[in-house]
């Protein structure tokens, strides 16, 4: 009985804890405080990791920097929490966090049952497969005889099977537990096919020991939209959240960059002044509870989205994954903001 | 207790008072005893349905009849994603079978060759043999399935530059593939003429047993048995036809296709559990020879009878009594070393299990399956050993 009372007073504590941080404005917190708490990924290529040096960079590491550009007009008012997968939210749900930007996937039973709010969709991923180049393979669809390497007890396992049974392929699964002993198992040649999440793939590529030697397919078998994460009930810091990814879509639309943020200032098209608040009257960032600089001051941070996607996973980085989806809407992807007035 | 009982057997109690009364107290201890383990274990399983009820988990073992959804590489029953969790651990079970019966039987035969090599009087066989038992002994099991996996299995060839061995068989990294004995009409009949081999051998070496006993005269059992082993069944398959074909693995696209395959996972698994338990086993039939008196071979020899003989009838038998318990501990530690295959990805009970809970959140259940099935496979090798050892013990007249 002694096991269930403390159960139930746990919690009671968890519930208590959840219901302050829900009441409280996290912005309000975040300003008293200075700076904000990022839950960030303990260690992925190109979405975040710690550098030479020490500091934290990638592409999830730029949405809190953003946010922080935003807030205070400082990128460098942030703090960084490395969470593993299983860690990633309870520290958000506990208030330990006030930022999930951690490629986490945007499930309804996150979003529901777990008590957190999702939105805008910073990375359009979905699963795909690698292979070795030299087997001449140009689509998933040729793959019928491959053995195929992945994670066990994933989505990715289900998703791999429903995938070759709809198609009719025949597949061998060379199945491990731990995500070393699939990327060894795959570098040592035990089967042909690697399939993860492709953001995951084009990291991981990196770290084979002959990374030319191998490429992804264009096949996408399932949806993973990443997304940074907060939690339910505080809807001012939600918005906050979900303006600052829209700021970086619509500068990328407008072709503002870091670089000439200041020049475009003293642009006369009424949308840009609106959007970088020069316009007489400007509401839109006292509205979000910032300054009418915030626009600015996120991109003088981090750049526009496309700025930060090459920077960090594009064509500017190690990884060079394609912008695909993930590419304005009016350039055939499905990034998009509302607009700004 | 026993003072009281042999002072007043049909009383049942002593005299005096109740509270100082063995058999009493006695009786009231292990009731106290009963009823607090009776309470713990109702504390624990309510409190797991309490607590399982609380986080809105459903229990019950009805998830085995749900579609699974995953594939299994290595099946040696018929399994797709459609099939069910309890098929999923029903080829895990079989997967574990496989590999603990031929792990036993190859460590077996390791182990005597190498436990007798241990005893040669040959300098460089009896070394050979403590350099291999000394090393496989000190080394932890999952470092040995490594040792396979990674440092033999994993650097052969790829599968398009397989090395090509006799009678079609391939060596790569995938494994090894070989052609696959397709049975055709009328294969039937040379299995009946085996299995009537193998009784008759059996009639044929009782009888000669008797043979000897009564008369003295030895029938040359040996040759009868092998050219009725053999015979037999050899030409029954040729005058039936020779219903018997092969399919031949054949380089694929990304792999061979077609033949059997035996994949690295348990090639690797197989050959360290065998090699790992080997070495106990050296060890065991090393202790069990030096274990009979040497007493015994002198009046063997004095006897009169040749030393292979002395060996065979005379230290052998009684080597065996001194053997088979702790050889049963060894097979038993096989069977259960190999849910080590979850490190190299070969689909025994434990990793397909693992696979369920995680997808289906059943830890309860999994875990008690596993248990259940690996107490079945203890308790049950026990039992045959057990047995086997009381037809080998010593029959005291």
């Amino acid at each position: 009985m002694a096991r269930r009372i403390l159960t139930a007073l746990v919690g009671a504590a968890v519930m208590g804890i959840g219901a302050h941080a829900a009441s409280a404005a996290t912005l309000d917190d975040v300003k008293a405080k200075g700076f904000i708490q990022c839950g960030v990924n303990t260690g992925l290529a190109g979405f975040s990791a710690p550098d030479a040096s020490g500091n934290w960079t990638g592409f999830d590491v730029d949405y809190c920097k953003a946010v922080a550009a935003a807030v205070f007009g400082d990128a460098s008012k942030v703090k960084y929490t490395p969470l593993s997968a299983k860690e990633r939210f309870p520290a958000l749900q506990s208030g330990e966090v006030d930022l999930l930007a951690r490629n986490t996937t945007w499930s309804i039973n996150r979003d529901t049952a777990l008590g957190f709010n999702f939105r805008p969709v910073n990375y359009y991923d979905g699963q795909g497969f690698m292979v070795r180049k030299e087997l001449n393979v140009k689509s998933a669809l040729e793959l019928s005889g491959a053995a195929v390497c992945v994670q066990t007890g994933t989505t990715t396992e289900l998703n791999l099977a429903d995938y070759f049974k709809s198609n009719n392929l025949q597949y061998n699964p060379v199945v491990f537990e731990k995500l070393e002993e699939v990327n060894a198992a795959y570098d040592a040649g035990r089967c042909d096919v690697y399939t993860t999440d492709q953001s995951g793939l084009y990291a991981l590529r990196l770290t084979l020991s002959k990374p030319d030697d191998h490429m992804i397919l264009p096949e996408i078998i399932s949806k993973e939209p990443l997304a940074p994460a907060v939690r339910q009930g505080d809807d001012q810091w939600f918005d906050i959240v979900s303006w600052t990814h829209f700021a970086l879509i619509q500068a990328e639309e407008f072709g503002i960059t870091q670089a000439n943020v200041e020049e475009m200032k003293k642009s006369t098209n009424p949308d840009v002044q609106r959007f970088l608040g020069v316009e007489a009257d400007s509401k839109i960032g006292t509205d979000l509870g910032l300054t009418n600089e915030w626009a600015v001051n996120i991109i003088k941070a981090v750049g526009n989205y496309g700025e930060v996607f090459d920077r960090n996973i594009g064509t500017g980085s190690p990884l060079k994954i394609e912008r695909g989806l993930n590419a304005l809407w009016n350039k055939g992807g499905i990034q998009y903001a509302p607009p700004i007035r | 207790m026993a003072i009281g009982v042999t002072n007043a057997p049909e009383k049942g109690r002593s005299s005096g008072s109740i509270i100082n009364d063995p058999q009493v107290r006695g009786i009231f201890y292990q009731a106290i005893t009963i009823i607090i383990l009776a309470v713990l274990i109702y504390w624990i399983v309510d409190n797991t349905i309490e607590n399982l009820r609380r986080a809105n988990i459903a229990s019950g073992y009805g998830f085995v009849r749900s579609r699974a959804g995953f594939d299994v590489g290595q099946s040696l029953i018929a399994f797709t994603s459609d099939s069910t969790y309890g098929r999923a651990l029903l080829v895990g079970f079989v997967n574990t079978l496989v590999v603990a019966i031929t792990g036993i039987v190859t460590a077996t035969i390791i182990g005597f060759l190498v436990g007798i090599g241990r005893l040669s009087h040959n300098w460089i066989i009896a070394k050979l043999s403590l350099a291999y038992v000394e090393v496989f002994r000190n080394i932890p099991p999952l470092l040995v399935i490594f040792f396979w996996y990674s440092g033999v299995l994993a650097v052969l060839p790829q599968a398009r530059e397989a090395l090509t061995l006799p009678l079609n068989v391939f060596v790569s990294n995938r494994g090894v593939a070989f052609p696959r004995p397709i049975f055709g009409e009328g294969s039937e009949y040379t299995v009946l003429a085996f299995l009537i081999a193998v009784a008759a051998s059996f009639l044929i070496a009782r009888y000669a047993n008797r043979q000897q006993a009564a008369t003295g005269q030895r029938f040359p059992v040996l040759w009868t048995v092998l050219g009725l082993v053999i015979g037999l069944p050899l030409i029954t398959f040729l005058a039936t036809g020779a219903p018997l074909s092969f399919d031949v693995p054949i380089a694929g696209k990304f792999n061979l296709t077609g033949g059997s395959v035996v994949g690295p996972e348990f090639l690797s698994l197989y050959l360290a559990l065998s090699f790992y338990t080997a070495a106990f086993i050296a060890e065991i039939v090393r202790a069990g020879i030096r274990g009979v008196s040497k007493g015994q071979t002198e009046a063997a020899h004095a006897l009169g009878i040749r030393p292979r003989l002395t060996t065979r009838l005379v230290v052998v038998p009684q080597a065996m009594r001194i053997i088979i318990p702790p050889l049963t501990s060894q097979y038993l530690n096989l069977t259960k070393n190999s849910s080590l295959a979850i490190a190299v990805g070969y689909a025994d009970l434990v990793a397909v299990g693992g696979t369920i809970l995680n997808q289906t959140g059943q830890a309860i259940e999994v875990v008690s399956i596993w248990l259940i099935v690996y107490l079945t496979l203890s308790l049950a090798t026990s039992l045959f050993m057990n047995w086997y050892n009381a037809r080998m013990a010593l029959v005291e007249r």
